[in-house]
């Protein structure tokens, strides 16, 4: 799945400044945790972290495992020196207002992260 | 890197800043792929350093990263003059955790970092005296990319 479908099925808006090619990364598989430590203990060749939290270590941590964006969910948004910190690591981030569970379902719904 | 020498990196991790930790582990991140380290040993050395640099500035209250790398390996010390463990074998189980209601809040403290520490690494060693602080030795093996 692309980026760009992901950005569709959540009705979400892109929070970096991106080039519009940059959406069509693709996404192979999904976590939804607002605990990094888990992030970092389960996580093995990660697309997409959904997450509600919005600190910089959010965009660390997603770092460390190379997952490529970050949607924030339930319309939490980063400040400005989070954005910063994602744009200068190439992460994409972007913000929906869906709550965890409809963000995660209706991504697995869709195929992400289900198909072996 | 030629035979039989090594690159040696230091890092201050300062314990007042949650903002900023993480950049030591970033740095080596960058080293080892300047290097050509094949990314899944890259992405093993970067967790459990990461999580030892949040411990250093969540119970440690900051300290001293020594990284030395290897033709095949890499060594991470990390060293902090913290408050010290008082029971290393309960600290050492997943889950269990001393982190504050606020450090919670920022996605830690679930009680995982030393357990994905060891988890990682393929030699781990923790050595911590009550009141004087803590050490933990990492040692990754550099593997080719299954």
């Amino acid at each position: 799945m692309q980026l760009r479908d992901i950005v569709k099925i959540l009705d979400a808006e892109i929070i970096t400044e991106n080039d519009d090619s940059a959406l069509d990364i693709d996404v192979h598989t999904a976590c939804g945790s607002d605990m990094m430590s888990d992030v970092l203990a389960y996580v093995k060749d990660q697309g997409l972290l959904l997450t509600g939290l919005v600190n910089p270590q959010v965009v660390r941590t997603s770092e460390m495992v190379d997952i490529v964006a970050i949607a924030f969910v339930r319309g939490k948004r980063p400040d400005k020196m989070t954005v910063e910190l994602a744009q200068s690591k190439n992460i994409i981030l972007i913000g929906t207002q869906q709550k965890m569970y409809q963000a995660c379902g209706k991504l697995y719904a869709a195929g992400l992260g289900n198909r072996p | 890197m030629t035979m039989g020498e090594s690159i040696k990196l230091r890092y201050d991790v300062n314990g007042e800043d949650f903002v900023t930790c993480g950049q030591a582990s970033e740095d080596v991140k960058r080293t080892l792929k300047g290097i050509g380290i094949p990314s899944a040993t890259i992405r093993r050395v970067s967790i459990a350093m990461y999580e030892g640099e949040i411990n250093m500035v969540i119970h440690g209250g900051g300290g001293v990263a020594e990284v030395e790398i290897f033709e095949s390996k890499i060594t991470i010390v990390l060293k902090d003059t913290g408050k010290g463990i008082a029971d290393i074998e309960k600290a050492m189980q997943e889950g269990y955790s001393t982190a504050t209601e606020d450090i919670r809040e920022l996605g830690f403290g679930a009680g995982m970092g030393l357990p994905n520490m060891k988890k990682y690494s393929d030699e781990f060693a923790i050595e911590s005296r009550v009141g004087q602080g803590t050490t933990v030795t990492m040692t990754i093996n550099f593997q080719e990319d299954a």
